[in-house]
């Protein structure tokens, strides 16, 4: 009676020769074209090395000058700015400014490789159906996978560094992005799209002057979420060379030291707020005239 | 100033559903929204309608909710594609237009005003009403100097920075106004577009709009729920049921001789005396031995008539065009019939008679 308690597998020789034939494939594919594949990602890493260094190379008085204007200018609020830039003075005083700069650049840049990919996307999925079927189902697996398992064909592909690193990241967090344009475009009042008909749009003046801007808050909102899941990853991504706050807890966790894992945590915490606060509050300010609506 | 031009509407038919084409053929045949929708789940929206819009002329549109009035309109800038039938407009056939002559033909003919304005949200009143002028691709200072003019016109001076949500619904529906009138074109399509207005606002800006088509003549297509609206503004009326025209015709027509009891309880509680014109109750002069010395033109109302000959104690009153020539007369009891809506008694006027749907 072993075949009820044990689930009847197939052979396991069979699952070892299946696993090796797609790893087998998987390695060719890598070793022929994976010196192409890193040339066309090289611009990434220019991007990022950019990044890092303005980050780091601009002395940390104009960072919290710069934080706190960026701050006020979406928010106006003197509490967010306050809160901004007491959290940096923080982090700085406890020895993670230049790992913070890391891990921001980080995040800037895979935020911005994410509206860059995500945004034009959302707006295809938006127009067609079709195109809503083929991605929906790609974004649902994106959005579970757990994010290890897609370092690995990442890594194989590109090694170990910041580009296979912003790659995982971006994969991890262009989801929402994609979604909530597609999710605000689609929700524009349909009277309003008829009318810029009526008067003779084309359909690049609907997008740009009725469907985007409206379609802004919740595009907003994506942003956001893509922000917060990049933060995640940052973390997760350090474990192939992403370098800023994620190390230090890689480290903290191997050796377990607590309370230098405890610190980097409450930085990593820390810019995720500063981040939340600003982007929401500039989502918020954009959606003014809708709220004022008293019908 | 572009002259008018008309409208000519040909067979257009609409049905709503999967497969609308497969279905013409039985509408054609007599087949009813009713019979359409139980059998083949397929909504009938427009049957059979054949229009004709005269150059410079307010076309009212009326019918109960649901009857096919927008969709109608919306056939005209071809906001929705028709099933079958053509719209003629300046010798072309809307129906056939490619996407980009389409465009330009929206851009430059047709104008619109929408039931539920239809504002962009984010846009300041000036914005909004520079809207058709801005996707022409007008230098932004002229276009805004032209949506100035107009927002004077509709009377909202001081609010071209507002946006829409921080207007009324009566100044919003100005806003759209403008916007359509900005445009310059001959064609104006108006959806209900003073629906959502109180009664003075709405007698206000049908003023604006007679007193606008003094100036500039256009051809508008105006839908209303309204009948006095419909009776004020409109120089012909069609009645739509269930997207069908059960009648079409002058206002005078339509009041005095109701093609069946539909259009009869729409007009039923209009007020005839000011309605009806002396011109369209009037007798022929021959059969009168002496024409009255008394005299009214015949664009009067009969109320005014009647007026005339209770005060005078007559019992006829001679009926004169605006040249004053003698052109009928007008006795005292047909007055009275026509005002009580009592079986009307005159020797039909051949030229409205004709129109009669
Ligand atoms: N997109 C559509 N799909 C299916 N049926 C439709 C569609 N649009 C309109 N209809 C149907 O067509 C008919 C006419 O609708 P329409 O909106 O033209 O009426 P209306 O006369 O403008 O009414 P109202 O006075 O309420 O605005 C209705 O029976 C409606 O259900
Ligand atoms: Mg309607």
């Amino acid at each position: 009676m072993t075949w009820l308690t044990s689930f009847p597998q197939l052979k396991n020789a069979w699952l070892r020769d299946l696993q090796r034939i797609i790893d087998d494939a998987f390695r060719s594919f890598t070793r022929s074209y994976g010196d192409l594949i890193e040339g066309l990602f090289s611009p990434l890493q220019t991007l990022l090395i950019w990044f890092e260094r303005l980050l780091l190379g601009t002395p940390w008085p104009i960072i919290l000058l710069v934080v706190a204007g960026l701050a006020w200018g979406a928010s106006r609020n003197l509490r967010v700015v306050i809160g901004s830039v007491v959290t940096l003075v923080l982090i700085g005083l406890f020895g993670m400014w230049d790992d913070t700069m890391k891990t921001i650049s980080m995040v800037l840049a895979a935020t911005l490789l994410s509206i860059a990919v995500g945004l034009p996307l959302g707006i295809l999925m938006a127009r067609s159906q079709r195109v809503q079927r083929i991605i929906s189902p790609i974004l649902d697996i994106m959005q579970t996978m757990p994010s290890f398992v897609y370092l690995i064909p990442v890594v194989m592909l590109l090694g170990i560094g910041r580009v296979p690193g912003l790659i995982a990241v971006v994969i991890y967090a262009i989801p929402p992005m994609i979604r909530l344009t597609n999710l605000g475009i689609r929700q524009v009042d349909p009277e309003v799209l008829e009318a810029t008909d009526a008067f003779g749009s084309s359909a690049w003046q609907k997008l740009t002057k009725a469907q985007l801007p409206l379609a802004l808050p919740t595009i907003m909102a994506g942003i956001n979420q893509t922000i917060m899941m990049a933060l995640a990853m940052v973390v997760i991504a350090s474990m192939i060379g992403v370098q800023g706050l994620g190390q230090p807890v890689l480290r903290a966790i191997n050796n377990q030291y607590f309370t230098m894992g405890l610190f980097n945590g409450f930085a990593i915490v820390g810019i995720a707020i500063l981040f939340d606060r600003i982007s929401q509050a500039w989502g918020k300010r954009l959606q003014k005239h809708h709220e004022a609506r008293h019908d | 100033m572009t002259d008018p031009i008309g409208i000519e509407i040909r067979n257009l038919y609409k049905i709503f559903g999967a497969n609308p084409e497969a279905h013409v053929e039985a509408v054609r045949a007599g087949m009813t929204k009713a019979e359409l929708q139980a059998r083949h789940h397929h909504v009938l929206g427009l049957s059979d309608i054949n229009i004709s819009i005269a150059p410079g002329c307010i076309q009212v549109i009326m019918g109960l909710s649901g009857s096919g009035k927008s969709t109608l309109i919306r056939h005209i800038n071809r906001l929705i594609e028709p099933t079958a039938g053509e719209i003629l407009i300046e010798d072309r056939n809307v129906v056939e237009m490619a996407p980009e002559e389409l465009r330009e033909f929206r851009r430059h003919k047709t104008a619109m005003v929408f039931q539920k304005f239809g504002l962009l949200p984010h846009r300041t009143v000036l914005d909004n009403a520079a809207y058709g002028l801005e996707v022409q691709g007008m230098a932004e200072a002229e276009r805004n100097r032209i949506a100035m003019r107009w927002i004077e016109r509709v009377g909202l001076n001081g609010f071209e920075k507002s946006y829409p949500s921080q207007l009324s619904g009566g100044m919003q529906q100005r806003v759209g106004l403008a916007r359509a009138l900005v445009n310059d074109a001959p064609i104006l399509l108006m959806d209900e577009a003073y629906s959502a207005l109180d009664p003075l606002i709405r007698y206000d800006m049908q003023t604006v709009l007679l007193d606008l088509q003094q100036e500039v003549r256009k051809t508008i297509v105006f839908i209303t729920h309204d009948l006095d609206e419909a009776l004020r503004i409109g120089d012909r009326i069609a009645l739509l049921r269930d997207g069908s025209v059960i009648q079409q015709g002058t206002a005078q027509d339509i009041v005095l001789r109701p093609a069946d009891d539909y259009v009869a309880n729409f007009v039923q509680h209009v007020d005839r005396g000011k309605v009806l014109k002396v011109g369209a109750v009037m007798q022929a002069q021959h059969g009168f031995d002496a024409l009255p010395e008394a005299a009214i033109a015949a664009g009067a109302s009969i109320a005014e008539a009647l007026q005339q000959m209770a005060a005078s104690r007559l019992q006829a009153l001679r009926v004169q065009d605006a040249e004053g020539r003698a052109i009928g007369v007008i006795p005292f009891q047909a007055a009275i019939n026509a005002y009580t809506g009592n079986a009307y008694t005159g020797n039909a006027h051949t030229e409205s008679a004709g129109t009669v749907a």
